[in-house]
């Protein structure tokens, strides 16, 4: 007798935890591999999984064996024409074993790397793997102004819209049951005597009484009808309240410079920093906005497509794009509901007088509105007045703002990295 | 027998199974194996999706096991090379258990189904409850229990003392699993409740023993130290590397000892398989041809069934010459399909040369010539016994030997007259496994000394060892805890020293 089992409801991720082992005991592989594809893949496709080869003499298990040399015998099948003595010259630099052993690869990657696939999730594990978004735990003691509404129970007091009929039925049913009670117990008594009157009513007395009986009944009767269905202390109301929930979303304003002086490179690095800045908030947030503000000498909101892809030429003012977000902020955005991020890229241009204002504009406003403003420069030139204006910020605040020098695509996951360590004084979160 | 049976009596011949089919199918299966006397255990079909078959392959087909990264390893090898259609998976996966477990793909259609029932739980399954090396070195019973009690016991050493310290404990045992096996002694049976029972026991005086043995407390019997100084340890050579380790490396925690003997027992399990491919695959292959043709001759099953299944049948045993791009060695089941079906053909139409060759055999019931090969015989022994010259030409054998020094490979027989015999020992040894692995024993300890430890290599054919051997003493050296050395030698030539520390050459 056999018995038949059908397994295949059970889980089937059972090599899930050793799966989760090798990748622990090779993070460092793994780690470098992601690196070198957040740096080198398009911009895209950077929000999915990702190939990782490890070299196989790094995974390898080592047992006792047989190397080659010293006598070797086998056996083969398939012979055709050779006969006992026949002596075959061996191939050149072969370890002799003949056929069957060369095992050549035609996919493109080697024996010698042990190649598997991460999914997309994992891979961004590994991405923000140690990072955090700086100053989060302040928008959590903040005054707050959203609120949720929550069922807080009944109560006697309402608007009829807020009316709970079952409730308020129930509280009337009892009502009337406990009011006439008294009531229905004398009628029941009244009743009671006069069926027994009834029965043997002779003399006049008794039928007198019967009337009397009669009269009362209908009294009681009357009574118990007077009670009212419903009065106002039977009627109960659903109960709501207010309560304040922690704001959970987040806005990233995208500030670019698309002066003349920023090639289609240029950009493509800050575009890139971008979208590892949008997944980064993608995975803390419920909710993203994005918010995209070129600027030239004056600043504009634009859509996606035209932030990355319109030339404009002309001088740079930085400072026009700072308003510009400062007022976005104040229309749309209010720090009290919003975390409001900002990264700002920008070769470093600017027109002399402005980086001053930019300044001013940054440490009385912005840093205020901001959870965290990160700027990089990406030249590989000599920093300018912008760079040396915004340097001052961050000496004063240190918290708020940061800033960071590219050079070429490599850097920007390192900076971004760096940007966003998970600090010392923020790793109980 | 006759094909007049009625339509009436076949099974339903869709493409899809259901499990009312497998049943069906089962039971009349099951019936016919019957008649032929084969011997099973009870059977647990269990059907399992493509994903499912990959946890399976993972874990060395076991239903369950504890972690560890190679699993992981293993498993993502699997998958990526299933997903890219490198490989196509198993169709079946046998556990010698008791019941026999048999995983079955659900993308097997009904025929495979069929195919795959008569392949693992009546072949697979006769050939464990058989074969002396299952019976003498497996507990089909205990087996399961045992997996769930190495399971929870490395879940709970890894609680206490961290995941990687265990891993590390693993890694140094799996790198001497080979080496774990008695390959003499007879093991008492494992079971969990026994095991658990014995182990907090077995932690406390193991403890005191290995004590004993490192004892320092100066001996003041003058005489007595003078023949402690004298001991040899270990007395004889030690061919059980992890045994050894278990009770007597100095430093290992009670817990670590228990790991070692799980390794070991693991080791000591898997040992008959790895002896036995030939004859097992062999076994269950002749077996479901068998079986099929014989629901074929009983008119269960119709033509198209039974020409799907031929098809299938030839490509399991199909045997690539070996400059074929497609030869990889000797196909197991091609080869011992070959030799059992060449022992069914000698009982029953025996030639003059077999009468020369298998004089014991010929004009035998051939059930029971068949059955006595698969219970009393390994590989190497099975071979050397039933190969027959029909065999050789068949597969147009020829052997060759090749020596680093000599420019020239040699072809020393083909499959004549004269070299039938040699070629005959050449396979044969080829699947012994002391032949196939190295052959290193724990020679020596300085036990007065720094403890340090000498294993020997005894070559074979002036084989060296391979390049991962100075790797392997280092976990050897994990597990003792003190300095490790191993010593090649050729005959009474010291060929090369391999050290803990260094490597260096003889």
């Amino acid at each position: 007798m056999s018995y038949i089992i059908d397994r295949r409801l059970n889980g089937k991720h059972k090599s899930s935890v050793n799966r989760q082992r090798f990748l622990r005991r090779y993070r460092e592989h793994i780690r470098k591999a992601v690196e070198e594809a957040v740096n080198q893949r398009s911009i895209q496709d950077l929000d999915r999984g990702e190939q990782i080869t490890i070299p196989k003499r790094d995974i390898h298990e080592p047992n006792f064996g047989h190397g080659s040399g010293g006598k070797g015998s086998i056996v083969h099948p398939g012979n055709k024409e050779f006969a006992t003595g026949d002596r075959i010259p061996k191939p050149e630099g072969g370890g002799g074993q003949g056929a069957g052993q060369g095992n050549a690869s035609n996919q493109g990657e080697g024996e010698d790397d042990f190649v598997f696939q991460i999914s997309q999730e994992e891979f961004l594990d590994f991405v923000f793997e140690d990072l955090a978004l700086p100053n989060l735990v302040r928008k959590d003691l903040k005054e707050i102004k959203e609120f949720s509404i929550k069922h807080a129970g009944i109560v006697s007091e309402g608007t009829p819209s807020k009316l709970n009929i079952v409730r308020s039925m129930r509280n009337a049913y009892a009502r009337r049951m406990v009011m006439s009670s008294g009531s229905r117990k004398k009628l029941a008594e009244a009743e009671a005597e006069r069926e027994a009157l009834l029965k043997l009513a002779e003399t006049p007395e008794e039928k007198a009484k019967i009337a009397w009986l009669d009269e009362q009944i209908e009294l009681f009767r009357q009574k118990i009808e007077r009670t009212p269905f419903l009065d106002t202390y039977d009627l109960r109301y659903n109960h709501h309240v207010k309560e304040p929930r922690p704001s959970s979303k987040a806005v990233m304003f995208c500030i670019m410079d698309v002066s003349g002086s920023m090639t289609q490179e240029t950009k493509n690095v800050a575009k890139r920093f971008f979208i590892l800045l949008y997944l980064f908030l993608n995975r803390n947030y419920e909710k993203i906005d994005v918010v995209f503000i070129r600027h030239h000498t004056s600043a504009k909101e634009v859509t996606e497509e035209e932030f990355f892809y319109s030339r404009e030429t002309g001088g740079t003012i930085v400072s026009s794009a700072l308003k510009l977000m400062e007022k976005i902020v104040k229309d749309r955005y209010s720090p009290e509901q919003w975390n409001i991020y900002a990264a700002q890229a920008s070769d470093g241009d600017n027109w002399d007088d402005d980086s001053r204002i930019c300044r001013q504009l940054m440490e009385e406003e912005i840093v205020d509105l901001v959870q965290y403003f990160t700027y990089i420069e990406i030249t590989p030139r000599e920093h300018q007045s912008l760079w040396h204006a915004y340097e001052q910020v961050q000496t004063n605040h240190p918290k708020n703002f940061a800033m960071r020098h590219i050079v070429e695509v490599g850097d920007i996951y390192p900076v971004f990295r760096d940007l966003f360590q998970r600090r010392q004084h923020e790793s109980n979160r | 027998m006759s094909r007049t049976a009625k339509k009436s009596d076949r099974l339903s011949q869709g493409p899809d199974w259901s499990f009312e089919l497998i049943q069906q199918y089962d039971e009349e299966i099951g019936k016919i194996a019957k008649e032929f006397g084969l011997d099973t255990y009870p059977n647990q079909i269990e059907i399992i999706s493509s994903e499912q078959m990959m946890d399976a392959y993972a874990s060395v087909g076991m239903p369950l096991g504890y972690h560890h990264w190679s699993y992981g390893k293993q498993f993502l090898e699997v998958e990526q090379n299933y997903k890219r259609g490198r490989m196509g998976l198993a169709y079946e996966i046998v556990i010698n258990s008791s019941p026999c477990i048999a995983y079955l793909m659900e993308e097997n259609n009904m025929m495979m189904q069929a195919l795959v029932i008569a392949h693992a739980c009546y072949g697979h399954n006769s050939f464990f409850k058989g074969n002396y090396l299952f019976r003498t070195w497996t507990d089909a019973t205990a087996i399961i229990d045992y997996l769930v009690f190495a399971k929870k016991y490395i879940l709970e050493c890894e609680e206490k003392y961290g995941i990687e310290e265990v891993e590390l404990t693993l890694d140094s045992c799996h790198a001497l699993m080979n080496f774990g096996v008695d390959r003499y002694k007879r093991p008492v049976p494992l079971s969990m409740t026994e095991e658990k029972a014995r182990q907090d026991e077995r932690e406390q005086i193991l403890q005191q023993q290995v004590n004993d043995l490192w004892r320092t407390i100066p001996v003041f019997d003058r005489a007595e130290e003078e023949q402690q100084k004298e001991r040899v340890f270990p007395s004889e050579p030690q061919e059980n590397l992890l045994y050894f380790l278990e009770k007597n490396a100095p430093l290992l925690k009670p817990w670590q000892r228990e790991i070692i003997r799980i390794v070991r027992k693991m080791a000591q399990y898997f040992y008959p398989q790895r002896q036995t491919q030939v004859m097992n695959e062999g076994w269950a292959s002749f077996w479901h041809y068998t079986l099929m043709n014989e629901l074929y001759n009983r008119g269960k099953v119709e033509e198209g069934f039974i020409l799907e299944f031929l098809q299938s049948h030839t490509n399991v045993v199909s045997q690539p010459s070996f400059d074929s791009p497609y030869y990889s060695g000797i196909n197991p089941y091609a080869l011992g399909f070959a030799i059992y079906s060449d022992i069914k053909r000698m009982c029953e139409n025996p030639t003059p040369e077999d009468r020369e060759w298998f004089p014991d055999i010929v004009g035998k019931p051939w059930i029971e010539v068949l059955d006595f090969a698969m219970r009393n015989f390994k590989d190497e022994s099975f071979i050397l016994q039933f190969l027959s010259p029909k065999v050789m030409r068949d597969f147009r054998f020829f052997g060759i030997e090749n020596d680093v020094l000599d420019p020239y490979v040699e072809v020393k027989e083909i499959h004549d007259d004269s070299g039938f015999k040699g070629l005959r020992q050449r396979l044969a040894q080829q699947y012994n496994l002391s032949h196939r692995e190295p052959n290193i024993q724990v020679q020596k300890v300085n036990l007065y000394g720094d403890r340090s430890l000498v294993l020997r290599h005894t070559m074979d054919s002036s084989r060296p060892l391979n390049d991962d051997t100075v790797e392997v003493v280092k976990h050897f050296k994990r597990l003792w805890g003190f300095d490790v050395r191993l010593e090649s030698w050729d005959g009474d030539r010291l060929a090369q020293v391999y050290s803990s520390e260094v490597s260096s050459e003889g």
